[in-house]
């Protein structure tokens, strides 16, 4: 119970603090230590749900089982890297004059407030309170992706704010729909838009209002996941925005959005009995994975092109949660972990890489490997690990994936192939010419934190050789769940 | 039909006659006092369901609404008018009359979209549904229509007058907890956005959003 508290006091009580000291020198390390006891917090949480099962805790306001208490300890781990890469980040930034101190208040409160919001959502047992948490993940970044004012990073702001704004609209008008149908069965209040009270009764609600919710609330959590053709908020905002926020969006807000939409698919496909909800969510993956590989290959500066990769891969998690069955689900689980490992580790190279050279065109980075070689191989290894090279973690899911494609919806697979052909070749031309090749980097007043970096990819790497048992139990177990 | 179901209906035709003239509005002052008096009828509509339904959480959430939507929201956008120095009209993508056609169109889908859910609601409120979908949709066309910044944030949250409008017509209001959540992120939207539009102006000189044109797939 206590550790729940903990989960969700510790980074509001870091916002509130950063809001007054978040210019100061110490700062960044204030932000780090709050991520640290986060995640202890959420480490220890884990450890609970894996002794003692599922737990509900203050008056059913809160609900952890193995399918949340796993996100919870990666979105804890990886705001936790986040932090300590964003220290020296930030402080080269301050340094070139982008941002004032000001700023670096701002951004240091709302790097909190927006991880606490992302808990929120993950551990909430009220589908309503999801939304809210949802939509408060969207205020507390706004302001972040315009951090350095300029016209294009107003302009993405603007467009994340407005699309995303839209966008979770229908999400409420789903949840409103949810409501309505649960409201005949659990009666008025409180407890009808309980997730655990839902889903003891989704046979008896009604079908037709629960499969229009659905569509809604697939639309509305789907833009904040970035499904096409819901997508055109997303590679703004990670190219302009400072690059911790893109790690921590493309990591985990990516995630949670989809979370909302793996646990709304549950109660819907209990309530209808059909395949209804499998099916829109894999027409939609479907699409983003093949849209995305092919604007992938057009990008030139490397923030865009890393964020259309997220794209792709929430597609292919999308796909595989809409497939079903206990083999996808587990692929799609594993898939979200080392994404979010992975991608989280490429911005952190990406940022450095972009600081020393001093722009995020990939046609004028060059030779990183030359000038600070554990930035290039950084890059180099997680562009592999990323592009589902074996042994990395990416490659278990995604054979996993592929393999169930094939034996239960066969027309898919070659168009999965030919995205990730075309991603593929994509990417790595482009991490080639930057890692290799004559150097134009400079060197940095603050040196970079790696070993975030490598931590992630040591750990891709692990997940793709051997899943610990209890490791895989634990997705099994949550595979389940979701059914 | 019992009287208060005459009322719920005359505030559901109030709500809808306010949407189109916030559609049709050209001045940027008139919009902002359109969207309190549409704060202001969803309050009263509020009450008259919480009065003939017994349901008492209503009212908690009629004055909530008023405090919110009639007067901290508007006097928010009014200051920031008067602090940006606002003085041009409304300009449009696509001229009113226009515009006009179209939004009747999106009623009629509004009240054929509402129908399976009518069909199957109790409550004394149920035959709004079309209008509250009407309003959603309304303030999407205005919020596409329009080209400056202050136009599309108030169609932004009209469109949440709309949800709000939907869940006491379907629902009697979603629970307490759920509806003080919203109200807060939609103050916080709104301070964030106050903020924000300082932002746009700095960085483009004005509020009109054709300058945005910087970040596009080529």
């Amino acid at each position: 119970m206590n550790e729940i508290a903990f989960v969700l006091g510790i980074p509001l009580f870091g916002g509130l603090v950063l809001a007054f000291r978040g210019g100061r020198p110490g700062a960044a390390m204030l932000n780090v230590l709050f991520s640290l006891l986060t995640f202890i917090a959420g480490a220890l949480l884990t450890l609970r749900v894996v002794g003692e099962g599922a737990l509900l805790a203050y008056n059913e306001m809160f609900f952890v089982d193995s399918f949340n208490v796993f996100l919870v300890a990666l979105t804890a781990f990886v705001s936790f890297t986040t932090a300590l890469f964003s220290r020296p980040y930030m402080m080269n930034e301050h340094h070139h004059g982008k941002l004032s101190a000001r700023m670096l208040r701002l951004y240091h409160s709302m790097y909190q407030m927006f991880i606490f919001t992302m808990l929120l959502a993950l551990l909430t047992n009220n589908m309503g309170i999801l939304w809210v948490a949802m939509e408060a993940a969207t205020l507390t970044t706004v302001l972040l992706v315009s951090l350095y004012r300029t016209p294009a990073s107003v302009e993405a702001a603007w467009k994340y704010f407005i699309l995303c704004g839209v966008g979770i609209a229908q999400a409420l008008f789903g949840t409103i729909l949810l409501y309505f149908a649960a409201e005949k069965v659990l009666g008025a209040g409180g407890t009808a838009l309980l997730w655990t009270h839902l889903n003891a009764v989704k046979g008896e609600l009604e079908p037709t209002v629960l499969s229009l919710a659905f569509v809604f609330l697939l639309v509305g959590y789907g833009t904040k996941v970035g499904l096409v053709p819901l997508h055109n908020w997303l590679p703004d905002a990670h190219a302009e925005g400072p690059t911790p926020m893109s790690a921590v969006l493309s990591g985990l807000l990516l995630n949670v959005a989809l979370y909302a939409v793996v646990r709304s698919k549950v109660l819907v496909d209990g309530a209808l009995g059909t395949r209804f909800a499998s099916d829109l969510m894999m027409g939609f993956g479907l699409l983003s994975v093949v849209v995305a590989a092919f604007f992938l290959s057009r990008q030139k500066d490397v923030k865009r092109m890393f964020a259309y990769s997220s794209i792709e891969h929430m597609g292919l998690m999308t796909f595989a949660f809409g497939m079903g069955g206990p083999v996808a689900t587990f692929a799609g689980l594993l898939h979200m972990t080392v994404h979010s490992l992975t991608k989280s580790a490429i911005f952190f190279t990406v940022g450095h890489a972009a600081q020393k050279t001093g722009t995020q065109m990939m046609d004028q980075i060059r030779g990183l490997a030359d000038t600070n070689p554990t930035i290039g191989w950084g890059l180099m290894l997680g562009g592999m690990a990323i592009l589902g090279m074996p042994p990395f973690g990416v490659f278990a899911s995604e054979f996993l994936i592929l393999t169930t494609a094939m034996r239960d919806q066969p027309w898919a697979t070659p168009i999965l192939l030919l995205a990730l052909g075309v991603a593929f070749a994509a990417i790595f031309t482009r991490v080639q010419s930057m890692v290799f090749g004559e150097t134009t980097a400079q060197r940095l007043p603050h040196p970079p934190a790696l070993i975030p970096v490598f931590v992630h990819l040591a750990l891709v790497l692990l997940l793709g050789l051997y899943i610990p048992p209890y490791l895989a139990a634990w997705y099994r177990q949550a595979a389940q769940l979701i059914g | 039909m019992p009287f208060s179901a005459q009322l719920i209906n005359l505030m559901a035709a109030l709500l809808l006659l306010i949407a189109f003239a916030m559609l049709s509005q050209r001045r940027i002052l008139s919009l902002i006092y359109l969207f309190a008096w549409q704060g202001a009828v969803l309050a009263a509509n509020s009450v008259i369901v919480a009065w003939s339904t017994g349901q008492t959480h209503l009212y908690y959430s009629a004055l909530l609404t008023l405090a919110l939507k009639a007067i901290i929201l508007p006097w928010i956008l009014h200051r920031l008018i008067i602090r940006l120095n606002i003085k041009w009209d409304v300009e449009t993508l696509i001229n009113i009359p226009t515009t006009m056609l179209v939004g009747i169109a999106l009623v009629v889908i509004s009240f054929n979209l509402a129908l399976p859910v009518t069909q199957l609601a109790g409550t004394i409120t149920r035959g709004t549904l079309g209008i509250a979908i009407a309003m959603v949709l309304l303030s999407f066309l205005m919020m596409i229509t329009r080209r400056k910044a202050v136009p599309q944030v108030i169609g932004f949250l009209a469109m949440e007058n709309g949800l709000f409008f939907a869940a006491t017509s379907t629902t009697y209001g979603m629970p307490m907890v759920v509806e003080l959540g919203i109200a807060l992120d939609v103050l916080v939207g709104m301070l964030i956005l106050g903020i924000f539009f300082f932002q746009v102006r700095e960085a483009f000189d004005s509020l009109d959003l054709k300058h945005m044109e910087k970040l596009r797939e080529e």
